[in-house]
């Protein structure tokens, strides 16, 4: 069946598009009441946060749009120290969309949301002119912990810098299918309540926490330098990237350093946790190829630094420029 | 490697100007934090390598004029999108109704072309030795498969004339070149051999690994006044080049006097299409206008290496990358693009 027009009339096929296909797999307490808004117990701090996904294809090696639309909000989340509770989703369908990618969509955002221990709680659905594409908005909110506090200010000189896995994967994934070349790279979109629970379980000194996305890990750490007023300096030996990601951004003259990731973040932690961090990163789930890449100094602040692999330094600049659109 | 490096970290001879001609061995350079690596002594200059950098504004203005024309879209590659011309960039240009369309290879022109055989697509051609064959496989095969709504707008250089201009023209002294790799797999190490031998200047022809580089640094140091030039690339690089890929420009092309961004025309430094196959042409003949729109921008005397990118006034000013005047700070291979994001000679 191909979406029309007349599922997003808010009559009876988009009540039949609701229950056969959101409803089915998104069920839990709260949604089936199907209420207007959804009401939920709440906490002290709460964390919320929201992001769309335009990602082209909507299908890809190692995920779709509907695993980075909880991903990416749940990452969002996780990395703000926050534990991810509810998630909303919009949905805006165009014209011509064939049903069944749409329930393979809500089928893989279900089992995501089910694997980052979250709630769909509430949703909307339009239906657009167009030639078949899906556009997901999600929201969430999370609970923080009482005297969890992590952000850029908590930054200090000698805290090391943690990249939790392989750089670059997911942008080369998208690149590669829109390019139509054949690769063994598969996207590492993932949900990071795992490793992040047991950073803050063992009691790591987590200062500051993001997830690596559009802009990559050169550009989170300018973020970093500039808020937190310090020079970071990173190892260029250091940084991890997969042989194959590595052979291909040099063909395609892309830097790993600034390609979008939507499983992977950097943690900047107390020295003395640094190594007790690492071990539970590398033992988490999606953690396997983390490594403890910089260190945070006091040397110019505002500033990344790379030590290169031949011996020299150099700065690591901003990303300038459009990057690869419709990315996530 | 370490003694290559322990030499050129503390050389102590004479002064030594040395020009990297090529963009991507600019950006090799600031990416491996080369200047860190070298001795006060020794100077690095970027020459006019960038094929963005060298287009004059006419060659611009004529495809924002072609992309706002009915029926006619232009397809480039993403740096020229933001190059100005004398008033505005294609950017610009699309923001207005002008149809413009960012690709990754000059092939990726043909599936659109098929797929839309009403719109005229021209290919904003710009480029040196190392991107023109590509350019004669797409007319290739165009004409073989009879694709008639494909046409070039063609501002192509090549390198051995411009070097000979630098070395008659420019003022300050250039004691030896970093040859452009690429360039050289298509036309091979000799056609830096009359130049050498003619201003007794050392040439070494090099790949983009920092190793590579700084390789051919310590063989330009060494062997300073020495007109030769050393292959240094030789996994890529034959004496002779790439004969088929060769041919193949020359079936299609034909040496021109060509326009040069800040410097003027230079006889022989350019191609254009051959005139049997004319009606490919989008009208590239006669683009020589070259209009700076901001009179302080010294992007010129940047091109030729007659001053770093940090000793023009409007650098890291009112020119960056996000507002940038001139083409050297739009282009990703444009020299005041990565001393801007490299901070290379700022404090």
């Amino acid at each position: 069946m191909k979406i029309t027009t007349a599922h997003g009339s808010g009559g009876k096929e988009t009540g039949t598009l609701i229950q056969t296909i959101f409803a089915a797999q998104f069920q839990n307490p709260v949604l089936d009441r199907m209420e207007d808004a959804a009401v939920v117990p709440g906490s002290a701090q709460i964390a919320m946060t929201t992001d769309s996904f335009v990602v082209d294809p909507i299908f890809f090696r190692g995920g779709d749009i509907g695993r980075l639309a909880v991903c990416g909000t749940v990452n969002d989340l996780l990395v703000s120290g926050a534990v991810p509770q509810y998630l909303t989703c919009g949905f805006i369908l165009e014209e011509g969309l064939d049903t069944d990618d749409l329930e393979r969509v809500v089928h893989s955002m279900q089992q995501t949301a089910q694997e980052a221990g979250v709630s769909i709680v509430a949703g909307d659905t339009k239906v657009i002119e167009g030639h078949g594409g899906l556009y997901i908005n999600t929201a969430g909110v999370g609970f923080v912990p009482e005297g969890r506090v992590v952000g850029a200010r908590q930054i200090q000189p000698g805290d090391k810098v943690l990249v939790s896995g392989n750089l670059g994967d997911h942008h080369t994934t998208i690149l590669c299918a829109r390019l139509a070349m054949e690769t063994e790279i598969s996207s590492d979109c993932a949900p990071l309540g795992g490793m992040v629970g047991a950073l803050f379980d063992a009691g790591i000194a987590v200062h500051a926490m993001r997830d690596i996305t559009r802009g990559g890990l050169g550009q989170v750490l300018n973020e970093y330098a500039k808020a937190s007023g310090t020079c970071i300096t990173i190892e260029e030996t250091q940084l991890p990237v997969s042989p194959s990601v590595l052979h291909l951004s040099g063909v395609l003259g892309l830097d790993p350093l600034f390609m979008g990731n939507e499983g992977k973040l950097c943690a900047i932690v107390a020295p003395r946790d640094a190594e007790n961090a690492l071990q539970i990163l590398r033992s988490s789930p999606y953690g396997a190829d983390a490594r403890i890449c910089g260190t945070v100094t006091d040397q110019d602040a505002g500033i990344v630094l790379m030590e290169t692999k031949i011996g020299g330094t150099r700065v690591v600049p901003e990303l300038y420029g459009e990057g690869l659109p419709r990315i996530c | 490697m370490t003694d290559i490096k322990a030499f050129l970290k503390h050389y102590d001879g004479p002064a030594l100007s040395l020009m990297e001609v090529c963009g991507t061995h600019t950006a090799s350079i600031s990416r491996c934090g080369i200047p860190s690596m070298l001795s006060p002594q020794i100077h690095l200059i970027s020459g006019p390598g960038c094929p963005v950098c060298v287009t004059v504004t006419a060659y611009i203005d004529r495809l924002i004029a072609l992309s706002l024309e009915p029926g006619c879209t232009v397809v480039s590659f993403g740096d020229m999108l933001r190059v100005r011309g004398s008033r505005e960039n294609l950017q610009d240009a699309r923001a207005r109704g002008g149809h413009v369309t960012m690709v990754y290879s000059p092939m990726d022109v043909l599936p659109l072309a098929v797929q839309h055989p009403d719109t005229c697509y021209i290919f904003a051609a710009v480029g040196f030795e190392t991107t023109t064959p590509v350019y004669a496989l797409l007319l290739q095969e165009c004409i073989q498969r009879n694709i008639q709504n494909v046409k070039l707008l063609t501002a192509l250089k090549t390198m051995p004339p411009v070097i000979d201009w630098l070395c008659t023209t420019r003022s300050g002294k250039i004691d030896g070149f970093l040859a452009p790799g690429h360039v050289s797999v298509i036309t091979g190490s000799r056609i830096f051999e009359p130049l050498a031998q003619r201003y007794g200047l050392p040439f070494a022809v090099s790949g983009f690994e920092g190793d590579e580089i700084l390789s051919a640094l310590y063989a330009l140091v060494k062997l300073r006044r020495q007109g030769k030039v050393y292959n240094l690339y030789p996994q890529c690089v034959t004496h002779d080049g790439n004969e088929q890929a060769q041919k193949l420009v020359n079936t299609y092309f034909e040496p021109v006097a060509a326009s040069w961004r800040g410097i003027g025309s230079i006889p022989h430094s350019g191609l254009q299409l051959r005139r049997e196959y004319a009606q490919y042409d989008a009208g590239s003949s006669g683009l020589t206008a070259d209009h700076e729109a901001n009179r302080q921008c010294r992007c010129k005397d940047v091109l030729v290496g007659a001053i770093a990118p940090h000793q023009c006034p409007l650098f890291g000013s009112v020119c960056t990358p996000d507002t940038p005047c001139g083409a050297c700070m739009v282009s990703t291979e444009g020299s005041c693009f990565h001393y801007f994001q490299n901070r290379r000679g700022m404090s």
